[in-house]
């Protein structure tokens, strides 16, 4: 197994921790992997041979289950904006709200924005059709939203850091 | 949370089921499980108790055995799973633990799905004080230790289906394997597995405390007991609903505040559109059987935009395994945009009629086999919506 360069000592030492909670086996990996996207944003291909080195599996079995689950995507950004598109969600108005947050985010889906403080992307059901149109912002859930609460969303974000 | 009709669950006191369940011996806590009749809250109706029986009866090698609950609830349109994990985790919890007690399981899995993050730390309180109180961890019963452990999801649809959940738990894309071998027979690492649904968990609570006749003596004949239903869309009242399996669609529907709707999508986008015309049809196993997601389209919606959505869902979700569904799903949405923009002939039509048949005889799993559920129904009751070109015969 290669070991992999790896200059970033606080993702080894977050990596031990999660091993530590979780577990170092197979089954381990996703929660290791999504409590790495949780604080260092993007899983960078150091990060997944470091893991896949780790728990003895080949690099391409942890590239397969990043690429696979859309929560281990992506990451550039200090906050997500996960915004339902799903059909409940859309008859109540959600493209009116992502139609406003794109013009706040000036970035398209999946992008972030210049300031690395969002990204916003349009998602499949959140589970919260009785509150209609609804986002899931990093953790939370923001329910009933209109195109004025996505603008002020934004901009309180801009001035928020990462959620620990 | 909205929770709009009285739920029997509320009036279950914690503690009682499992009491109950303990007191005799497994067999015969399974045998009141098929006694009452309940199938499986998740949608595809498996009988709880029969389930419960072959997980126990299966060989384990190595006498480890699994209860694995599916939170991972994806279903367009479905939310009861998210209510009742918030409002009632304990019944949820304790229908694990007789679940493990029944099929002779150590261990329970809760795959709780990403987007339902925020339910983890009151979901890990109520663990922590069920093992305090001694209804989770060593000795629950002389010979009997049990506990849960959550694991987070990480954004699949699929994940869902119970064998492909399994391959997620193991840390693996989340695809689902053929089956047989069922998961009763193997499934977490290759050992005997209940998987059941979120609500299929707390009523199974609900039977042990109150005794299964009481179940079966609620629904119809062939679909026992109270069911919850997600209602959203174009009503005056979404929310969870408590009714007796064998409930008119128009029933629910008055009940939501939804009575002039043109049709409602049952069962999300893996159900089906009923059609007005069709509201006396009643939600059971016999007429229209589903896991409880009711989203309500009014009289002026236009169906080709839930065609639309509903297609776009399944291309994105396909886990992309099997090719009937990897492929089938984008030429579905493709054909729903030609038939918006006018450019469907009526072969054409007949063409995406096949091939939806096609994709529910040959997909993998649930999920591709569903896909084109929606919108073949679509196609029957609105061909007008669906700009079907005059002409066309039904095959």
């Amino acid at each position: 197994m290669l070991t992999p360069p790896v200059a970033d000592l606080a993702l080894v030492a977050d990596l031990d921790a999660l091993l530590a909670e979780h577990g170092a086996d197979r089954s381990a990996l996703l929660p290791v992997l999504a409590g790495l996207r949780r604080r260092h944003g993007e899983i960078s291909d150091a990060a997944m041979q470091l893991v896949a080195a780790r728990l003895g599996i080949p690099p391409v079995e942890v590239l397969g289950v990043v690429t696979f689950y859309s929560f281990l995507r992506g990451g550039s950004a200090r906050h997500v904006v996960r915004v339902c598109r799903t059909l409940a969600c859309e008859l109540a108005g959600a493209p009116d709200v992502w139609a406003r947050l794109e013009r706040e985010v000036g970035a398209p889906a999946g992008e972030a924005t210049s300031d690395g403080a969002v990204v916003v992307e349009r998602v499949h059901c959140i589970g919260r059709c009785d509150h209609a149109p609804a986002l899931l912002v990093d953790d939370r859930a923001l329910d009933d939203v209109t195109p004025a609460d996505a603008a002020a969303l934004v901009a309180s974000l801009r001035g928020e850091a990462r959620p620990t | 949370m909205t929770v709009r009709t009285p739920m029997t669950l509320s009036a279950v006191e914690a503690g009682a089921g499992l009491r109950a369940a303990l007191s005799r011996p497994p067999a015969e806590v399974v045998d009141q499980m098929v006694a009452s009749g309940m199938r499986g809250r998740g949608g595809a109706g498996f009988p709880t108790g029969l389930k419960w029986r072959l997980a126990a009866e299966a060989d384990a090698p190595d006498g480890r055995r699994y209860v694995v609950c599916n939170a991972d609830e994806g279903e367009p349109g479905t939310f009861k799973d998210r209510v009742l994990l918030a409002k009632h985790a304990d019944l949820v919890l304790e229908g694990m633990t007789i679940a493990g007690y029944a099929i002779g399981a150590r261990e329970g899995l809760l795959y709780l799905r990403a987007e339902y993050v925020y339910l983890r730390d009151s979901l890990l309180d109520s663990l922590r004080e069920r093992r305090e109180q001694g209804l989770l961890g060593r000795e629950v019963a002389p010979g009997f230790d049990f506990d849960i452990r959550v694991h987070m999801g990480a954004g699949a649809y699929v994940c869902g289906e119970e064998s492909a959940l399994l391959e997620s738990l193991e840390g693996r894309r989340g695809e689902p394997r053929d089956r047989p071998p069922y998961p009763v027979v193997r499934g977490l690492h290759g050992a005997p597995t209940v998987v059941n649904n979120v609500e299929t968990f707390a009523w199974a609570t609900a039977v042990l405390a109150r005794g299964p006749e009481w179940f079966a003596s609620i629904g119809t004949h062939r679909s026992t007991g109270p069911k919850l239903l997600s209602v959203s869309g174009d009503v005056a009242r979404p929310g969870v609903y408590e009714f007796p399996l064998g409930v008119p669609i128009a029933e629910v529907l008055r009940a939501a505040g939804g009575t002039d709707a043109k049709a409602v999508v049952v069962g999300g986008a893996a159900g089906s559109c009923v059609p007005a015309s069709e509201f006396g049809r009643t939600v059971s196993y016999e007429d229209v059987a589903t896991g409880g997601a009711f989203i309500v389209l009014g009289p002026d919606r236009d169906l080709i935009d839930v065609a639309e959505n509903v297609a776009e869902f399944f291309a994105d979700e396909s886990c992309g395994q099997c090719a009937p569904c990897r492929l089938g799903t984008v030429a579905l949405l493709d054909g729903v945009r030609r038939l918006r923009a006018g450019n469907c002939t009526p072969d054409d039509v007949a063409r995406l009629r096949r091939l939806g048949a096609t994709m529910r005889l040959t997909s993998k799993c649930g999920l591709g086999q569903s896909s084109p559920n929606v919108f073949l129904s679509l196609l029957e009751h609105f061909p007008a919506d669906m700009r079907v070109p005059v002409g066309t015969g039904g095959e």
